[in-house]
């Protein structure tokens, strides 16, 4: 048996030796895949973290958007999106959606007037077990091009030394745009009076297999009233929740889903840019909204709104948000799940 | 001739150390990533995943069926003793860390979507808390997983190369003589 024969001590510490080596550099390999020898990398972590770097987390809550309320309802499809995507969801026909109206802010006791930005988390459900599910915000297009940016945003805004902003928007020209929108576009006193946007473009696919670049929005059927933020500010803190909760004993709210076909050669990857106006809108259906709930024992409380959760006929373009919103999402629903005794849900703590 | 694993266990065998150390290093890659790959990795990851639960429930079906060669009688006790525990854990981990990834999505209320766009049903309730559970279990075992497989790669090539023994070769890649040419 040639194979038993032992090596001479020499050849055996070199092999030793090579053992050694093999395992230190697989280890090391494994370290430097997980990111901990390359600090600079811009991580979900990272991401997460860039929410609250002055202020200790909202433990229990979404670490963005932290301030919401759930809805459930239905969007009833007119059969019209089917030329443009296969997705089941499409066809004519009515679909369970559970939903989530929210305040872009990472604090969850915000008073409402002080929060530019308002949210819309979305899921809707077909019998094939498939779902869609989105985030949309009411500006008409976002503050950055790239996540990058995004975290560089995050640090400069909560920094203190006063020309982070200044240097920032010097380094990121495309958010003037959003600066001017934020200073200037109208607030409304409503949940139901707002668009929601997608802003991020994603691919539809038909029947036959040919792709479309598009985004989506939902526009009310209510009419926008413009309110000033300083009569807003003395509707108290809550009074976009408390709005919603008495309008919809009024009756079902709406929005009209409605999808943008980009032009050949469109930007798609870069959510600042706005496609012209005149592009091709095709009307899809109606989101109903039915009831409201309290988010703490809500249905869309353990719900990740996240984007690139998408039925078959729709997927990810080249647009580098929504893989980075997925990574982000995830991490902060890892984390409020786990917190969940800090955010006691109303029925179990009695 | 020192026996051998029959040559459908060393297919299973190698097909699987490559699966598993990929699924290893996509998982750690995956979780520390916002670029546009970090979909193409999930979707990797749970599909991979997959894969390996149900070679590794072949593998342990075969394993029962063929056996394993008997480790060589001069082998000290105490590294008998840890051959035979790490396997089990080998064996354990590849089973139960998909079925934990899959509870947990479950448990997150996400749905489970494999590249080619198959969707497997949920196996867990949606919960909180048991997401967390899970998470935590996926997440500790799979550090525990690289850490054996490491073990294993290191005890393995000090079989081949300082030992000798014939223990590499039960499972090695090299045919012999009698697979090669049975007619023989």
């Amino acid at each position: 048996m040639p194979e038993t024969s032992q090596p001479t001590p020499r050849a055996a510490i070199g092999s030793l030796a090579l053992i050694v080596a093999v395992i230190a550099l697989s280890a090391a390999a494994f370290a430097y895949t997980a990111g901990w020898l390359s600090p600079d990398r811009l991580t979900p972590q990272k991401l997460v973290d860039g929410f609250d770097l002055k202020s200790p987390p909202p433990l229990g809550h979404r670490r963005n958007h932290a301030k919401g309320i759930c809805f459930t309802g239905v969007f009833e499809a007119n059969g019209a999106g089917s030329e443009l995507s296969r997705a089941a969801v499409f066809a004519k026909g009515s679909y369970p959606a559970v939903g989530r109206f929210n305040l872009g802010t990472p604090n969850p006791d915000a008073a409402d007037a002080t929060v530019r930005v308002r949210g819309f988390g979305l899921k809707i459900s077909t019998p094939d077990g498939q779902e869609w599910r989105m985030a949309l915000i009411d500006p008409p297009f976002f503050p950055v091009s790239t996540p990058e940016a995004f975290h560089a945003l995050q640090v400069a805004s909560q920094s203190a030394e006063t020309d982070a902003m200044p240097k920032f928007i010097g380094d990121h020209p495309e958010f003037k745009a959003f600066a001017d929108w934020a200073g200037s576009a109208p607030w409304t006193g409503s949940y139901a009076e707002e668009p929601y946007n997608s802003l991020n473009a994603f691919i539809f696919t038909d029947g036959s297999g040919a792709h479309r670049a598009v985004r989506w929005s939902l526009i009310p059927e209510a009419k926008p009233v413009t309110v000033p933020p300083e009569e807003l500010a003395k509707r108290g803190p809550n009074f976009l929740e408390e709005e919603i909760v008495q309008r919809i004993k009024g009756g079902p709210l709406k929005w009209t889903m409605v999808v943008t076909v980009a032009n050949p050669g469109d930007e798609t990857a870069d959510p600042t840019k706005a496609w012209p106006e005149d592009r091709r809108k095709v009307e899809v259906g109606t989101l109903v909204v039915q009831a409201i709930e309290a988010e703490a024992d809500g249905p869309c409380r353990d719900i990740n709104f996240d984007p690139t959760v998408l039925p078959t006929g729709i997927r990810v373009s080249d647009d580098p948000f929504p893989a980075a919103r997925s990574s982000a999402y995830r991490i902060s629903f890892d984390r409020r799940t786990a917190e969940e005794r800090d955010y006691p849900r109303a029925g179990a703590t009695q | 001739m020192i026996p051998r694993f029959t040559p459908l266990q060393r297919a299973l065998h190698w097909i699987m150390a490559v699966c598993i150390i990929a699924m290893l290093f996509v998982g750690v890659g995956m979780a520390s990533t916002v670029a546009q790959s970090y979909l193409s990795l999930v979707s990797l990851h749970k599909t991979l995943g997959i894969l390996i639960l149900v070679l590794a429930l072949i593998r342990v079906v075969v394993r029962l069926i063929y056996g394993a060669p008997p480790l060589p009688p001069d082998l000290p006790e105490l590294i008998k003793l840890g051959a035979v525990v790490s396997h089990y854990a080998l064996y354990g981990l590849m089973i139960v860390m998909p079925i934990l990834g899959w509870a947990e999505l479950s448990a997150g209320g996400y749905p489970v979507v494999l590249t080619g766009g198959l969707w497997l049903p949920p196996i867990a309730p949606q919960s909180a808390s048991l997401h967390t559970a899970l998470w935590n279990a996926h997440f500790y075992l799979a550090f525990l997983f690289f850490a054996i497989v490491l073990m294993h790669v290191a005890a393995a090539l000090f079989h081949a190369l300082v030992r000798r023994d014939g223990v590499f070769d039960a499972m090695g890649p090299r045919l012999t003589r009698d697979e090669v040419a049975p007619a023989e």
